[in-house]
């Protein structure tokens, strides 16, 4: 990636604070068109309030974000989804009590322009019917259309993942956010969900991930960010980023958790 | 201004029972994370307890009043192991139906044991009021004064002084991690009921001898229960009693400079103006965000 | 409802089919006919609350409001009035045909629902609930104090009965109760129609999205405020059209109209019947709507209503999803999901 390249995404010395506690300082990076970057970082380092920040879920204390050079600061959730910035949820992923199918219709909300009066008059047959092959074919796309009947919330949790994938693509963004979109997946359902992430960014998706998994972070990512008691500490290519020493260090100062974490980076490092 | 002297004196009798009906209704829903839709029910029951202890059973008054919290305490246990108990996991929108279910049958079946006439309850106190210079008090409310101060003093020592309050602000806290330091949560959630109901029952044992008891009383009783609670944020128990206070000022104020009839349309609009501009209620703390 | 299927109307057609027939099986029994006249316009108030309680999953406590608001616009409108308002300024309304009221009724309590839906939904759980009982109060207060204009307690008397006009046939007065239920029966039915086409539509996917997962709903683009008020606007103006009628047909209302006790009859309907389902609401107003008619020989009605209470409790423990789904799950056993375990590849194709 071109260092001169005007950045889709950048997060520009953005400041969280509840209360006392600092969640995140003073975070700066960019992300550039095309890129799949990871944010990483041991548990309560600030990852998933970074999303919250970035999505208009959370604001922040200080600093803004600009996402292709509009500044989200105030606006609210939905308003950032239609410039064309999408995320994905780490637990709740889907809408349980519908089908898959109607978890997709529900996601082309955006998709649709029928009007409040035409959908009382029972005009928008076509409208409806674009939306369904629109549906079908994002539920193909993940690979989805064998369980398109079942309730989202009855499906395995690798399945939910998927479906708020599909749901994310529904609203078509230039950038997608990936909220640990392989926690609790097998190793080979990882695999495909790393097959998964490359499709994507071939559809011209930029892609950011908070992800714990470092193997799968090492492998997809093109750069990588980290971050440690909300503040970022190194930032650079996997390569450089699994012999950093600072990076080591956060992830040894934690407790066994993070030490097994760290232990996946050096043997990431080592793979 | 002696006007206003007097008013202020009715805000502070109104206002210790309003104080009583906030504080077990905010309990409930703080500790437990149900709406009791059972309050105003349990209120007029409160005051029917009163007038059966004193008629019926013949008691002392004095010896009646801890008799109908005591009835209170009984009713709310009862309550909360036949009905909340089984329904522990479930949303907070089923325990409120339920409630409200609850809440019709125990208001129809006072209605339908003692009839929809008014009954009013003997009191041992003189019927001169007290003279205080230039404003007047019956001897009767200032009981129900101080009886509630007593009663809203002895619920902080509950929960701030003893063990069970402590079980208390450990479950309000985080109820799965009071349960894993050998919390009984279960028995936490039924003395919750069981005290916020005998409060309810408390302020209509007081206030049922000062106006009249009939079955409907616990109505308007209960949706000032709600206006004092919002007003001083759901779960707060210190934000309950102040908000107990202000909305009888609010209600004095409005009775007696703009009409009576609107009386009760004061906490209501308390109700809106917080959540215009305050929905955490007056006293909450920084909010905590995700 | 994902594949649109010619069978999917078929119990409601059935049902309309059989309440059309009604009065004749009953044999123009003016009793039963009031009976089942109340019953309807309360059950549109209840298919209009379930828009709220079961598409969005917002608890409103409050909509027994707009049927009242609906009920006094319309007797105002239908009688004039002549009132002072602050500041000496004198209103004076000449009486409007009862149909120019039906219409203003509906316009009037859409309004309310606007702003209702803009103050409340910055709120939600039991601050929500508690806003919306709040605002029925109010407006019972105001309508019980504001003596000039509504006469207070001692109730509006004389509300003309609406009048109808057709094509060819001129404008009918409708005096009877045959006349009365048959038009219930239309605006009923233009309800459930409208109500369906929503919920089957963006906003009702937008509605369902918010109730099942918020967050996930806002991330993907859906207005949560826009959506809820919308749902409030339409469903505030259903309850209204059913007060204008409930108004025109008894021809006296008085702040009673405003009693809690109506709301909790609606969300007994609507939780019994099956919340968030098109049919429930009619299934369960039918139900709840007409067994005061069979409990009143036995039983008086303080009982009766202890019998609702248990009803609502009882519906919690026992069909907590209420009767219509319950029904569903009868006839249509789940199917057996296939190979519910083996995790489907997915398979990428770039």
């Amino acid at each position: 990636m071109s260092e001169r390249a005007v950045p889709i995404l950048s997060v520009e010395h953005v400041g969280v604070r509840f209360g006392g506690l600092v969640a995140i300082a003073d975070l700066h990076f960019d992300v550039h068109p095309g890129e799949i970057v990871s944010l990483i970082g041991p548990n309560g380092a600030g990852k998933t309030t970074a999303f919250n920040v970035m999505t208009g879920f959370l604001k922040p204390s200080q600093g803004q974000v600009r996402f292709r050079g509009t500044s989200l600061h105030g606006l609210q959730p939905h308003e950032i989804v239609r410039l064309g910035l999408s995320r994905t949820f780490q637990r709740t992923s889907v809408f349980p009590d519908d089908t898959v199918f109607d978890n997709v219709m529900i996601g082309l909300h955006r998709r649709s322009r029928a009007r409040l009066v035409d959908t009382l008059l029972g005009r928008d047959r076509a409208g409806e019917a674009a939306l369904r092959d629109r549906a079908r074919e994002l539920l193909d796309w993940v690979g989805l259309s064998g369980r398109a009947q079942e309730k989202a919330g009855a499906l395995a949790y690798g399945e939910q993942r998927l479906v708020g994938v599909a749901l994310a693509l529904a609203t078509e963004p230039a950038m997608l956010l990936l909220d640990e979109p392989v926690s609790g997946m097998n190793a080979s359902e990882t695999q495909v969900f790393v097959r998964l992430i490359r499709a994507i960014r071939d559809r011209g998706v930029t892609l950011l991930l908070v992800e714990h998994d470092m193997p799968m972070v090492m492998e997809v990512s093109d750069r990588i960010v980290v971050l440690n008691y909300g503040r970022l500490i190194a930032e650079g290519p996997p390569a450089v980023i699994r012999s950093d020493p600072a990076v080591i260090e956060a992830y040894l100062g934690q407790g066994s958790a993070a030490r097994a974490a760290a232990q996946s980076v050096r043997e990431a490092a080592n793979a | 201004m002696n006007e206003f002297l007097q008013h202020l004196l009715n805000t502070l009798i109104l206002g210790g029972t309003y104080a009583l009906l906030g504080i077990g209704l905010t309990l409930i829903f703080g500790i437990m994370n149900v709406v009791n839709f059972t309050h105003g029910a349990l209120y007029t029951v409160g005051a029917y307890f009163m007038y059966l202890a004193v008629t019926a059973l013949g008691l002392n008054f004095f010896a009646a009043l801890p008799t109908a919290v005591l009835g209170g305490l009984l009713l709310g246990a009862t309550l909360d192991l036949a009905l909340l108990r089984p329904l522990r996991n479930a949303d907070m929108d089923t325990t409120m139906l339920v409630m409200i279910g609850a809440g019709i049958v125990l208001q129809s079946g006072t209605l339908w044991l003692f009839g929809g006439v008014a009954k009013s309850i003997p009191t041992p106190f003189p019927d001169a009021p007290l003279q205080l210079g230039p404003v007047s008090v019956s001897w009767l409310r200032l009981f129900v004064l101080g009886a509630a101060l007593v009663l809203i003093g002895l619920t902080y020592w509950l929960i701030n002084r003893t063990r069970l309050g402590l079980a208390m602000r450990a479950t309000f806290q985080d109820h799965d991690t009071a349960a894993l330091m050998g919390v009984n949560v279960r028995l936490i959630y039924t003395a919750t009921f069981a005290m916020g109901s005998s409060l309810a029952a408390a302020a209509g044992a007081l206030l049922g001898p000062v106006y009249v008891v009939f079955p409907q009383m616990g109505g308007m009783a209960e949706l000032k229960a709600f206006a004092i609670v919002i007003l001083g944020g759901l779960g707060n128990v210190t934000g309950a009693a102040i908000g107990g206070f202000i909305l009888a000022l609010a209600e004095e104020l409005g009775a007696g400079y703009i009409s009576s009839g609107y009386r009760d349309a004061m906490g209501f609009l308390i109700i809106i103006a917080v959540l215009i501009f305050k929905p955490t209620g007056l006293f909450a703390k920084a909010e905590r965000i995700g | 409802m994902t594949q649109p299927s010619r069978t999917r109307h078929l119990p409601a057609l059935v049902l309309l089919a059989a309440l059309a027939a009604l009065p004749f099986a009953l044999g123009h029994d003016p009793y039963l006919l009031n009976a089942l006249i109340t019953t309807g316009v309360v059950t549109i108030a209840a298919m209009s609350l379930n828009l709220l309680l079961g598409f969005t999953g917002q608890l409103s406590l409050g909509h027994i409001a707009f049927f009242g608001i609906g009920a006094y616009v319309s007797g105002l409108t239908s009688l004039g009035f002549d009132v002072e308002l602050f500041g000496g300024l004198r209103v004076v309304h000449e009486p409007w045909p009862p149909a120019v009221g039906f219409g203003l009724a509906v316009l009037a309590t859409a309004a309310c629902g606007y702003l209702v839906g803009r103050l409340s939904f910055r709120v939600r759980g039991a601050y929500f609930v508690i806003v919306t009982i709040s605002f029925a109060e109010v407006v019972r207060l105001v309508a019980l104090n504001w003596v000039e204009l509504t006469q207070g307690p001692l109730a509006l008397t004389g509300i003309p009965p609406l009048g109808l006009w057709l094509p060819g046939l001129g404008t009918t007065v409708l005096r009877t109760k045959l006349q009365n239920y048959y038009l219930v029966l239309a605006v009923g039915t233009l309800c459930y129609v409208l109500i369906g086409r929503l919920v089957a539509s963006r906003f009702g996917r937008a509605m369902r999205g918010l109730k099942e997962n918020e967050s996930l709903a806002l991330s993907l683009g859906i207005n949560a405020t826009r959506t809820l008020t919308l749902a409030a606007v339409i469903s505030a103006a259903m309850a209204g059209a059913a007060g204008s009628l409930y108004a025109h047909y008894l021809r006296i209302i008085d702040p009673d109209v405003f009693l809690f006790s109506t709301t909790v009859t609606m969300v007994i309907m609507v939780v019994g019947g099956g919340k968030g389902t098109l049919l429930g609401p009619v299934v369960g107003g039918l139900i709840f709507g007409l067994l005061p008619v069979a409990l009143r020989p036995v039983m008086v009605p303080e009982a009766q209503w202890m019998v609702f209470g248990l009803v609502l409790i009882g519906i919690q423990f026992v069909m907590p999803r209420g009767i219509v789904p319950g029904l569903v799950r009868l006839v249509a056993p789940r199917r057996p999901a296939a190979a519910s375990s083996s995790p489907v590849p997915a398979e990428v194709r770039p």
